[in-house]
């Protein structure tokens, strides 16, 4: 007997979901636990787990094409059994709020018992970490109610947490103190900023973008790609002295800021993102993406690899901002509590191996980003200055460019900004 | 310290006062001759004689109405119930005059009286011999109310009880007498209106109060096991409440189960409750729940006396559900 593989509810707003691609074919074996497919949410792009062993027997729905949540998208069943009329899914439509409810009907004769309730779907949350959701109407009773204890209302309010982006774990899906807390130690709601490390207002959020690819562009993306497949790099290297900089780092002591040399590096890096448009950029398929807002990466190593985590409108904020973001950031990164939204996008990256002592280095660009920064250790060097030998604080700086989408002038512009904005620091004020 | 039984404790308790202040008297049917239905006057007839260990007729609503009045005019008596049952006839003493006299004398007249005696199952006595009235006692101002688990305070809780200027009503318990425990030497006064953490736990608070608290010890200690620690607060006086040292608790785990021997309909648990939903509210991660006795009268059957009186698994259960192990 086939069973439905139901569009799951993946977060508690959300009504319908689009499925971007299919992980398996027609026929192919399907382990319970296996993801199935990917879907776009409201918030994130997840995967569909199955949860029972079978043969992916049918897609019913298509890739690019969205349902409500609890319709069919496909059936799992025995190696060549037939799926009977398989019942169309509703298309993409305003799903009327008690569409979402109930879930299908067997799609199998009627006269035979229901089939045992389907246990929870399950979601797959970034590469590791499962989390189990309950089903719409768990979660929420009539009118969308939200459900969480008087202490877990009183620790989300004193600690800035949003109950409607958290699943409760207690009975019809109440939030409670343990809910709170792991939220707290996984991070799987970032605190709000305090007052002064908060965004600007003024920051709008806007969508990237598309630019049709021009023709030469096209074949330039097309031609370096045969040459160099996956995402063609090239790479241009600056030395910048650091002694103004480092002189910054010095002044924010005194203020009782800890500010790092990273910090100042995305914070000109973003400045420079946002003179430079053409930088902010992500080649993704076919369409060019333009980005609106400037979100710098910054990769973190960890145990088991390296992720970058996103700092947000970078060119907006404030070193301090930056600096607390990052080291937040970096921190849950390491505990492996960072939600895919926090490093997901992204135009640039920063990886700074200075710490290490490495003087300079190239990076491998974190697609769909186009480019990355790959930053050396400060250090004294002698250096020429007005036919003087001197010693100076000198930091190299090595861009690789997605060369589809940007080509050498751009990025050494790009550096030439980046530089002037490091060495002169003051211009980070203009 | 010394061990003894919760009986020994009374004992000593009502020696100690008596020596201490000749106004002190003990009256009650069989506490002179007999020694005490329940050997709590054990010895106190020989020691200090007639005038001050009285036997009475059996004569609830008479003898009651005497203490009142020895009390109206200076003396402290101390009066001993067979069990709380048979006050039932003299509760128009108890909480008509001597809960009231002060009231109705306009602050003339004070009232200081011991009512004192049994209540609870008492084993195979059937339901009229085997009622909590705890909850109606305590429903009256103008009384107070003590009910202790252990010997150290029923001899601590006696002592403050015949000192207060305040009629005191004291539940002890037919299963409580041959209890053993540690009681301090010398002098022992625990104050009246004070609870007590018999156990420190920082998952789940258990309260309760008299022979229920031997209950939820051994569920603490099965659940401990599981890895849960619970805190048992014996609330030791029903009136005036330790409000403060529910609070305390409840705030510390933000989980309540209170546990008491009698029905549930409108029992005094559910004032504990009322006081925790009012001033804990945003403390609590869980409802609270209350584990009682069944709301039916007593059966004389053993086995079906054992099902209705609440037991360690019932408070393990209970205590799970808050913690959201199990469903309800």
């Amino acid at each position: 007997m086939s069973t439905p593989i139901q569009m799951p509810a993946l977060s508690p707003t959300m009504k319908e979901g689009k499925i971007t691609k299919w992980l398996k074919k027609e026929g192919d074996k399907i382990s319970s636990g296996d993801a199935v497919a990917e879907v776009e949410t409201d918030k994130s792009n997840l995967e569909v787990e199955a949860y029972e062993d079978g043969y992916l027997l049918k897609i019913v729905v298509g890739e690019n094409e969205s349902v409500p949540v609890g319709a069919p998208i496909g059936y799992l069943g025995e190696k060549g059994e037939k799926v009977e009329a398989p019942v169309p899914p509703p298309k993409a439509a305003p799903a009327p709020a008690a569409q979402a409810a109930p879930p299908p009907k067997p799609v199998v004769a009627a006269a035979k018992p229901p089939p045992p309730a389907a246990p929870m779907p399950r979601l797959q949350v970034g590469p590791a970490q499962v989390v189990p959701i309950r089903r719409e109407e768990e979660t929420q009773s009539e009118e969308g109610r939200l459900r969480a204890s008087p202490l877990a209302k009183r620790m989300a309010e004193e600690r800035g947490l949003d109950l409607n982006a958290m699943q409760g774990s207690g009975p019809q899906g109440r939030i409670i103190k343990r809910d709170i807390e792991a939220a707290l130690t996984q991070g799987a709601t970032a605190p709000r900023l305090g007052p002064s490390l908060a965004v600007p207002a003024a920051v709008e959020r806007r969508e990237p973008q598309v630019v049709p690819l021009s023709s030469i562009r096209r074949v330039i993306a097309q031609r370096l790609s045969e040459v160099k497949p996956g995402v063609p790099h090239f790479y241009l290297t600056v030395d910048i002295e650091m002694d103004a900089a480092m002189q910054i780092r010095e002044e924010a002591k005194a203020l009782d800021a800890k500010i790092s040399v990273n910090d100042i590096v995305v914070k000109a890096a973003a400045i420079a993102l946002r003179r430079m448009p053409k930088m902010n950029v992500s080649l993704q398929g076919e369409r060019l993406l333009q980005y609106a807002n400037v979100d710098i990466g910054i990769a973190v190593a960890i145990e088991e690899g390296l992720i970058t985590p996103i700092i947000r409108d970078a060119d907006q904020k404030g070193l301090s901002a930056i600096a607390a973001e990052a080291r937040d950031l970096a921190e849950r990164a390491r505990r492996k509590a960072l939600k895919p939204q926090e490093y997901n996008g992204g135009s640039l990256t920063i990886s700074n191996l200075g710490m290490f002592g490495v003087d300079s280095f190239v990076a491998v660009i974190n697609p769909p980003q186009a480019s990355i920064v790959a930053i050396g250790q400060v250090a004294d060097k002698a250096v020429v200055r007005g036919s003087q030998v001197v010693v100076r604080k000198m930091m190299s700086a090595t861009l690789s460019g997605d060369h589809r989408v940007i080509d050498g002038a751009l990025g050494a512009e790009y550096l030439r900004e980046l530089k002037g904005l490091l060495e002169h620091p003051m211009r980070l004020l203009f | 310290m010394a061990e003894m039984m919760y009986r020994e404790a009374l004992n000593q308790a009502l020696a100690e006062e008596m020596a201490r202040d000749t106004n002190v008297l003990l009256m009650g049917e069989e506490v002179g001759l007999y020694d005490g239905a329940f050997k709590v006057s054990q010895g106190l007839l020989a020691r200090f004689g007639s005038a001050r260990v009285v036997d009475t007729p059996i004569s609830e609503l008479g003898f009651c109405g005497i203490g009142v009045g020895a009390a109206m005019v200076g003396l402290r008596p101390v009066v001993e119930l067979m069990t709380w049952n048979f006050a039932l006839l003299a509760i128009d003493q108890i909480l008509n005059n001597a809960a009231k006299l002060r009231h109705m004398s306009g602050g003339q007249l004070r009232c200081p009286i011991v009512f004192r005696g049994p209540a609870g199952a008492g084993g195979r006595l059937s339901s009229q011999h085997s009622q909590e009235f705890d909850v109606v006692y305590s429903h009256f101002p103008g009384i107070k109310v003590v009910a202790p688990a252990t010997p150290s305070d029923a001899k601590g809780l006696l002592k403050s009880a015949i000192r207060d200027d305040n009629p005191v009503v004291m539940f002890e318990g037919e299963r409580l007498y041959a209890i053993k425990g540690e009681v301090p030497d010398g002098e022992l006064l625990v104050p009246i209106g004070k609870a007590e953490v018999k156990r420190e736990g920082r998952d789940v608070s258990i309260i309760t109060w008299s022979r229920m608290y031997y209950f939820c010890e051994q569920a603490a200690a099965e659940l401990e096991k599981e890895g849960i620690r619970a805190e048992i607060l014996d609330l030791r006086s029903l009136r005036p409440l330790d409000e403060e040292a529910i609070l305390n608790t409840v705030k510390k785990t933000n989980r309540a189960v209170v546990v008491e021997e009698g029905w549930p309909h409108g029992g005094f648990g559910a004032q504990v409750v009322d006081t925790i939903q009012a001033k804990a509210f945003d403390h609590l991660d869980a409802p609270v729940r209350r584990v009682t006795g069944l709301d039916v009268n007593m059966s004389y059957a053993a086995n079906l006396e054992n099902a209705i009186q609440p037991d360690a698994p019932r408070i393990i259960e209970a205590v799970k559900n808050v913690m959201y192990r199990e469903e309800a």
